[in-house]
């Protein structure tokens, strides 16, 4: 329930947003645009991209501290089933430890970037609102940054569902933590 | 969203803080890249990091560069807050620290860097 929580809650949510936000951010960037949103569209933009900020960091969050235990957890000696230890399976044939070793080590980072980015997109345009449209450089970056963080999301969000197939993050009741890592 | 308004001079605001927070969101993001790396190429500071044990350094490199970036905002946001700045430039900067953190992040430039 956490995983599906976590990559298609909050994460499918949040890649979702993203055609909204970067089609309105570009659509007030475009060379030429006659004019700003009105007050309340632009006050529904802001709560879509405040919107868009908690599910960044619910995704992230909930991933590092509630699936990744999951991941990461290493069996008892003598475990020769390793469906419940999703690493130690990636990591236990040549045919898919890539998945591990290239998949969950770019996304398990790479990921915070998307955060990091849209609380400054949702910023920048809560504290400028109408008057972005005369700070053309501010808004040229906000759109990249925004762009950013959606090819940070897609990268994430692609290799989740690769490794979650390959893998699966089954949970159960006690975490056997890996020592010295 | 077609409904459009003209933007009365009232709402003009200097550049700065805008500036701040997109300099501040490259900074968070080269540091997270640069954490990321360090953790993954040295086990002390790997150890270091893992400052909750279920999620291991992955926990100490992204807290760090939260507070990296969260403290680099505020700094920035207080110098420049009432003036205008050259935002190409300061997003010229941005955009590279925001590649420089892509690309740390990136396994296979990681292990290039690290000799693996």
């Amino acid at each position: 329930m956490v995983t599906v929580f976590h990559g298609m809650g909050f994460g499918a949510l949040f890649m979702l947003a993203f055609t909204g936000a970067i089609a309105e951010i570009y659509r007030m960037s475009a060379p030429g645009a006659p004019a700003v949103p009105s007050q309340r569209d632009q006050t529904m933009l802001r709560l879509y991209l405040v919107g868009m900020v908690v599910l960044a960091w619910a995704t992230v969050l909930s991933g590092a501290y509630l699936v990744y235990p999951w991941y990461r957890a290493i069996p008892p000696a003598g475990t020769t089933d390793l469906s419940a230890y999703p690493q130690k399976l990636l990591m236990s044939s040549p045919n898919t430890i890539g998945w591990h070793d290239l998949g969950m080590e770019w996304k398990e980072h790479v990921a915070w970037i998307a955060p990091i980015a849209m609380t400054m997109v949702a910023y920048v345009y809560t504290k400028y609102r109408a008057s972005l449209a005369k700070h053309r450089d501010l808004r040229k970056a906000v759109l990249i940054f925004t762009v950013a963080a959606f090819i940070a999301t897609g990268v994430a969000g692609m290799f989740g569902a690769f490794l979650n197939k390959y893998a699966p993050v089954r949970g159960g009741e006690t975490i056997q933590l890996i020592k010295g890592e | 969203m077609a409904n459009t308004q003209h933007i009365p001079a009232s709402e003009d605001l200097p550049n700065g803080p805008g500036a701040a927070a997109i300099l501040a969101a490259g900074i968070g993001s080269a540091v997270l890249g640069l954490f990321a790396l360090l953790g993954d190429a040295f086990s002390g500071i790997g150890k270091f990091f893992s400052f909750y044990n279920p999620t291991g350094p992955l926990s100490g490199v992204t807290i760090s560069a939260i507070v990296i970036w969260l403290a680099a905002w505020y700094v920035l946001d207080k110098k420049w807050s009432a003036r205008d700045v050259n935002v190409g430039r300061v997003s010229a900067v941005a955009f590279v620290l925001l590649a420089i953190g892509f690309a740390l992040t990136f396994p296979p430039i990681m292990d290039l860097l690290q000799g693996k």
